[in-house]
């Protein structure tokens, strides 16, 4: 990622965090996302251990004919910068007009790369507690249907 | 297994159906609770205003016992081991908790897109403490997962009992944190706010850290007299006194050095702004009743610091932001770092320097869950902490 990306990337957030509540509101928060934008971890390992001789982290791996991948180093202590954006868009991601398509594939996107960071700095992907407790009623079906997707949409 | 579960707003039922935990990742380790506490900020879980929460959900996060089960990879601890369990899920390995900044890890909370939608990022996850958090079950069951064992588990001394170390495993950090990140400095003079288990316990830190005064505030009165008699700090009823002006009286004029806010978004005031406020709260046009923060602000010294404990999950309304930049205020607040402090506090439990054991005025069955949540929430029979002993009282002797 150029360090021009980076710049619109922090000039955009604001209007990004406007346009994510309004389409939260609507019910469609991550129907349409940008194809061209990074999505970025900060792993606490050096870039060495993050892609050793260039080798993708495993769940990234998985999605290597779709996306570009960066490392670089991370400021100070940080470790490195894990950076992933999507290049061929999947047969799901419908291509619409403005550079961007069906969140679908972004969703295995973010869940990728989040996996990644958690097995390169803790050795595994945590589980939450199965089987689950509770219980399926009308009222907690929007809770029910956000927590499917917990991985992959949110804020990365 | 039996397990205490949040059904709806306002109301818990004890279930005997619960499913066993077992091992689900390497690091896991399973735990026989003997004791596991209430807490406040229970209490906003039950009332409905913590979001993310789904009916049958195990509550209950400050919680100790015996390892009963490991995973491969856990290294510090067997089965047998007596330990407290921090109520902060924290994986030990990213750089948050590298830096000591635990209930900030990254990789804790396995349903980040929750509070990354509300906050912008995600907390680390916490034990029966609401989707949002995790989804873990929580510690008022026979049983429980300890996801991260070796870093969230620590082994409790031989000659520390379990009703002393058992606030170890949040209350008594949470307390600790504030006076700490907080600043206190010898011949401070600090004020607390808020009399239950976490503001003692931060007033308790305070005078390890060499506050000179500590003056804390309660509507209860029996809470100010435990307050009073176990910890030593003076006290002040705000529903009978003016708190802003009997601060400034007691501190030359000056007010407090550090203000520690141990409250969270439940409080309450005299007068008719409280009632304007709950009414917002159950409309949902304001999520969080901020009066405390708002006196912390108002009463500290021209420098000085906040620390907010209680807890808080959205927006609160007429913050008092221009006391707050023109007196040169700093202001701090964290779900607690318990795996930074807890070593040092068993030691200082140990010692008898950090006094805990006091707080459990109630000790019951897990039968008696809802009940014990009944005199917690309406302060009855002098309730500051009920306690449930979900394996009965032999396996918490």
């Amino acid at each position: 990622m150029d360090p021009t990306n980076l710049m619109l990337n922090g000039l955009t957030r604001g209007g990004d965090i406007i346009e994510s509540t309004v389409r939260k509101i609507a019910g469609t928060a991550t129907t349409r996302a940008r194809t061209d934008r990074w999505n970025v971890v900060t792993v606490n390992r050096p870039p060495q251990e993050v892609m050793p001789d260039g080798r993708l982290p495993g769940p990234l791996a998985e999605m290597a004919s779709e996306i570009e991948v960066q490392v670089r180093p991370a400021p100070a202590d940080k470790g490195s910068e894990l950076a992933a954006r999507i290049t061929r868009p999947s047969d799901g991601g419908e291509q619409v007009p403005g550079g961007k398509h069906t969140g679908d594939q972004r969703e295995r996107l973010r869940t990728a790369l989040r996996h990644a960071k958690m097995i390169l700095e803790t050795g595994e992907v945590l589980e939450s507690d199965k089987p689950s407790t509770t219980r399926t009623t009308i009222t907690n079906l929007p809770l029910e249907l956000a927590l499917r997707r917990a991985q992959g949409t949110g804020r990365l | 297994m039996k397990a205490l579960c949040w059904t709806g707003v306002n109301e818990l039922s004890v279930e005997n159906d619960i499913p066993d935990p077992r091992i689900q990742n390497r690091h896991d380790a399973i735990l026989k609770v003997h004791l596991s506490s209430v807490c406040g900020s229970d209490l906003h879980q039950i009332s409905g205003y913590i979001p993310a929460m789904r009916e049958g959900d195990v509550i209950g996060h400050e919680f100790m016992g015996t390892i009963v089960e490991t995973g491969p990879d856990v290294q510090k601890h067997k089965v047998g081991d007596r330990v407290v369990v921090c109520s902060v899920i924290a994986c030990g390995s990213c750089w948050f908790c590298e830096h000591q900044m635990y209930s900030c890890c990254d990789n804790g909370n396995t349903n980040p897109a929750i509070t990354e939608a509300m906050w912008g990022t995600h907390p680390a996850g916490i034990f029966g403490y609401s989707h949002a958090m995790g989804g873990f079950k929580g510690s008022h069951a026979e049983y429980v997962r300890v996801p991260y064992a070796d870093t969230i588990a620590f082994a409790i001394p031989d000659g520390v009992e379990d009703e002393a170390a058992l606030f170890a495993s949040d209350s008594a950090p949470t307390g600790w944190m504030g006076a700490d990140l907080g600043g206190v400095q010898p011949g401070d003079i600090v004020a607390v706010w808020g009399c239950g288990a976490v503001g003692q316990m931060a007033a308790n830190s305070a005078f390890l850290k060499g506050a000179e005064r500590v003056i804390a505030m309660d509507r209860f009165d029996y809470r100010l007299e435990m307050m009073e008699r176990h910890i030593g700090a003076e006290v002040l009823n705000y529903e009978q006194t003016d708190v802003d002006l009997e601060l400034k009286e007691r501190t030359g004029g000056r007010g407090p050095d550090v203000c520690i806010e141990a409250v969270g978004l439940e409080s309450h005031a005299p007068g008719p702004q409280y009632r304007y406020e709950q009414v917002k709260q159950q409309l949902r046009i304001e999520t969080d009743r901020p009066h405390a923060v708002r006196d912390a602000i108002m009463a500290c010294r021209k420098g000085g610091t906040v620390f907010v404990l209680g807890v808080f999950v959205g927006m609160v309304d007429k913050f008092p932001l221009g006391a707050f930049m023109n007196k040169g205020l700093t202001m701090r607040g964290a779900q607690q770092h318990g795996e930074r402090y807890i070593p040092e506090l068993l030691d200082r439990i140990a010692k008898g320097e950090l006094k805990t054991g006091h707080l459990a005025t109630h000790r019951m069955s897990l039968d008696d869950g809802p009940k014990g949540y009944e005199l917690f929430k309406n302060k009855e029979d002098g309730c500051l902490r009920s306690v449930f002993a979900p394996n009965g009282a032999a396996s918490a002797a």
